[in-house]
């Protein structure tokens, strides 16, 4: 388990008062004037070093995307953009950030934004974190009125800090989106390239980045990049909060290093399967985006994003929902689809189209009122939305539909084999629509 | 996608209160000039809440006004953010969450408690009080079931704590938001296994801040002086501690 004093986030759970003077207390905002005294190419390089990679669920390095923005402003200025639009089913972590330990936050942003040259950055929030909106913003507050950021600063880098709030809308948390809807826009992603780095907020070089990849910059440069390396494993490094809901005793958020086995993170942080271990039925292992993982292969499963991607799953934001063999997958993953149909923004056929189309043939599948071809014809049809959308919202929707049916076809067809075999309904053809 | 139209039933005409308007003028200083465009989500929700908890069609033509935008583009915004309500709520609204995490947690019994309660999704009752629809992950998942009812969140929920709940606010009697198990945020339940370190939480506050940082201790002192800004803007509320919280209403 990870020592208590490799933990970034020390109020995780707001025992802890989550004002300035008790934040400092925990280590935030110390010696901040010096790191940034160390110049832009410096933190960025030792951002790169300490192998931190994107926390809100790509995963691409971030010092390298950090490094995208111009070293020179052609006449533009350039944006930081802060990405708490957390609505990831199963992902919770930025909001704890957010009303129990803000300051990190804060002074991550005044950082990150002066290793890419940025006086100005946003924090888009997503609409329903009202209370842990109040409390941000009374955090940035303190912040200004201390003058740690804001002009003429002590820390020496002219820097405004925004809180602006979305209303509901899953789609910007995808970084183009959420321009748009920051432009004032609908939320509909934006063709790429040109890449945010290029023309991103108001036609200017943007950097886009999660509440978490920001937050524990500050103690990476703090402890050193070798500290936050030594953690975790080569090419996934450093610490993460891990959100462990679903059927387990003890759900709950933690940190813990990147690589820990699942089963750890199950049974000593969250009291383990409802019911024992080997009543596990499968895992999905970060957020609903990503395809879930049969009991049979959680035994000995690293949470990383390299050990994940090659079981054809991903970490995403390393939000574990975890299924026990009581569970309807199909019913459950059906409610995943309709989740995907909910939130698709409508602007490519391919998502607007499929997801919907997706959901309803689960729907029926759920109820085994299907034919087993149709089983095959739903995975085709997951290909033909995957890749063929503008965002990733289409490739989300596609991969829980292909993981079900990768690993649990076996249950839809033995529910298919017992609706038909029931007497008086004879499986009747629904047209997909 | 969803459909999602605007009521037929409108009102005559909308205008932020003063304060508001105050308010509104403030946050475009938030974005440069020209991108007054930019408020236009934060200005819709403060005319929503204005409203009591719905957006009129009169009040999206006002905003277009304010901001200097077509009005259909206000239009676009109302009708795909859904936490704008196109027609009349009820005073006390709830958001029930139904994806995944929650429903393994047993979100399909909370809605059988609402529509025992109150009715049917988006039914507001006669005197008023409630209305509830079901929505898409509120992103509080390992404190499922949960219900967002107004500003706030009602976490580690039981069909009888839910129904609880909307009995005390319907008779006025407070209600305590956050989980309502016992448990503090979203630590495990029964008491946090990681951060008991005491040396974590040992350390003062450094005295004078930064303390050979003489710009610094300067600046402070002006700071200590609350400005107009701050005192005006809402002050959080801080969570009470677990310690204090054993007399919680329990089930």
């Amino acid at each position: 388990m990870l020592k208590d004093s490799d933990r970034i986030f020390k109020n995780l759970y707001g025992f802890h008062d989550w004002r300035l003077k008790a934040a400092r207390a925990r280590g935030a905002w110390n010696g901040t004037k010096a790191m940034i005294e160390r110049g832009h190419e410096a933190i960025i390089e030792e951002v790169k070093a300490s192998g931190l990679r994107g926390r809100g669920g790509a995963g691409f390095p971030t010092g390298l995307k950090w490094s995208f923005m111009p070293k020179q402003s052609d006449g533009r200025p350039s944006y930081l953009v802060i990405n708490a639009d957390e609505s990831e089913p199963g992902t919770c972590k930025d909001r704890d950030i957010m009303r129990h330990d803000p300051h990190l936050l804060i002074e991550g942003a005044l950082l990150a934004g002066f290793a890419m040259r940025a006086h100005v950055s946003y924090i888009y929030i997503r609409g329903e974190f009202i209370r842990e909106r109040e409390v941000l913003q009374a955090a940035i507050d303190e912040a200004y009125d201390t003058k740690l950021i804001g002009k003429n600063n002590i820390n020496g880098w002219d820097f405004e800090l925004y809180l602006h709030h979305g209303a509901g809308a899953y789609i910007c948390g995808e970084e183009t989106a959420l321009l748009e809807s920051l432009e004032g826009k609908k939320g509909m992603p934006r063709l790429k390239p040109p890449f945010p780095a290029n023309v991103g907020l108001y036609g200017a070089p943007t950097t886009v980045n999660n509440v978490e990849s920001i937050a524990v910059v500050p103690d990476i440069l703090r402890r050193g990049a070798t500290w936050f390396a030594a953690l975790g494993k080569p090419n996934n490094t450093g610490t993460k909060l891990f959100c462990l809901s679903g059927h387990v005793n003890t759900p709950c958020n933690v940190e813990e290093e990147m690589g820990v086995p699942l089963r750890e993170l199950i049974d000593r942080h969250a009291g383990g399967v409802r019911g024992g271990w080997d009543n596990l039925l499968a895992v999905i292992p970060g957020g609903s985006s990503v395809p879930c993982i049969p009991a049979g292969q959680c035994n000995d499963l690293p949470m990383d994003f390299d050990s994940l991607r090659d079981l054809k799953s991903g970490l995403g934001t390393a939000a574990v929902i975890v299924m026990d063999k009581s569970t309807d997958i199909i019913r459950a993953i059906a409610r995943v689809s309709y989740f995907y149909k909910h939130e698709s923004c409508g602007q490519c056929t391919p998502c607007r189209e499929g997801t919907g189309w997706m959901w309803r043939v689960l729907e029926r599948m759920a109820k085994g009122q299907a034919e087993k071809g149709e089983i095959d014809m739903l995975l085709h049809v997951s290909y033909q939305v995957e890749g063929h959308t503008i965002c990733a919202l289409g490739d989300a929707a596609a991969w829980p539909v292909q993981g079900l049916i990768r690993h649990f076809r076996h249950v839809i067809e033995e529910r298919i084999d017992a609706q038909a075999a029931q007497p008086l309904s004879p499986t009747v053809p629904v047209a997909a629509e | 996608m969803s459909v999602r139209r605007l009521a037929v039933e409108q009102p005559e005409n909308f205008a932020f209160t003063p304060e508001n308007l105050d308010w509104a003028k403030d946050q475009l200083k938030k974005y440069p000039q020209g991108r007054e465009a930019s408020a236009v989500l934060p200005l819709l929700w403060r005319a929503q809440e204005q409203c009591g908890g719905w957006l009129p069609e009169p009040a999206l033509r006002y905003i277009a006004d304010l901001l200097g935008m077509a009005s259909i583009r206000v239009y676009e915004n109302a009708t795909f953010y859904t936490m704008f309500n196109l027609a009349p709520v009820g005073r006390y609204y709830v958001q029930l969450c139904g994806t995944t995490p929650c429903w393994l947690r047993g979100a399909d019994a909370l809605k059988d408690t609402c529509r025992k309660l109150i009715g049917e999704p988006g039914h507001v009752t006669q005197d008023g009080m409630f209305s509830w629809v079901e929505v898409e992950c509120l992103g509080a998942c390992v404190n499922a079931p949960m219900v967002q009812i107004n500003k706030d969140y009602y976490e580690d929920l039981t069909p009888e704590s839910l129904e609880q709940i909307l009995v005390d606010l319907r008779e006025g009697c407070k209600v305590m938001p956050g989980p309502q198990d016992g448990r503090h945020s979203s630590e495990p339940f029964g008491g946090p296994i990681t951060l008991t370190d005491p040396v974590l939480y040992a350390q003062e506050p450094p005295s004078e801040p930064h303390a050979n940082d003489v710009e610094f201790a300067l600046v402070d002192e002006e700071a200590k002086k609350p400005g107009p800004a701050a005192s005006q803007r809402e002050a959080a509320v801080p969570k009470p501690s677990l310690r204090s919280s054993s007399g919680r209403r329990r089930k």
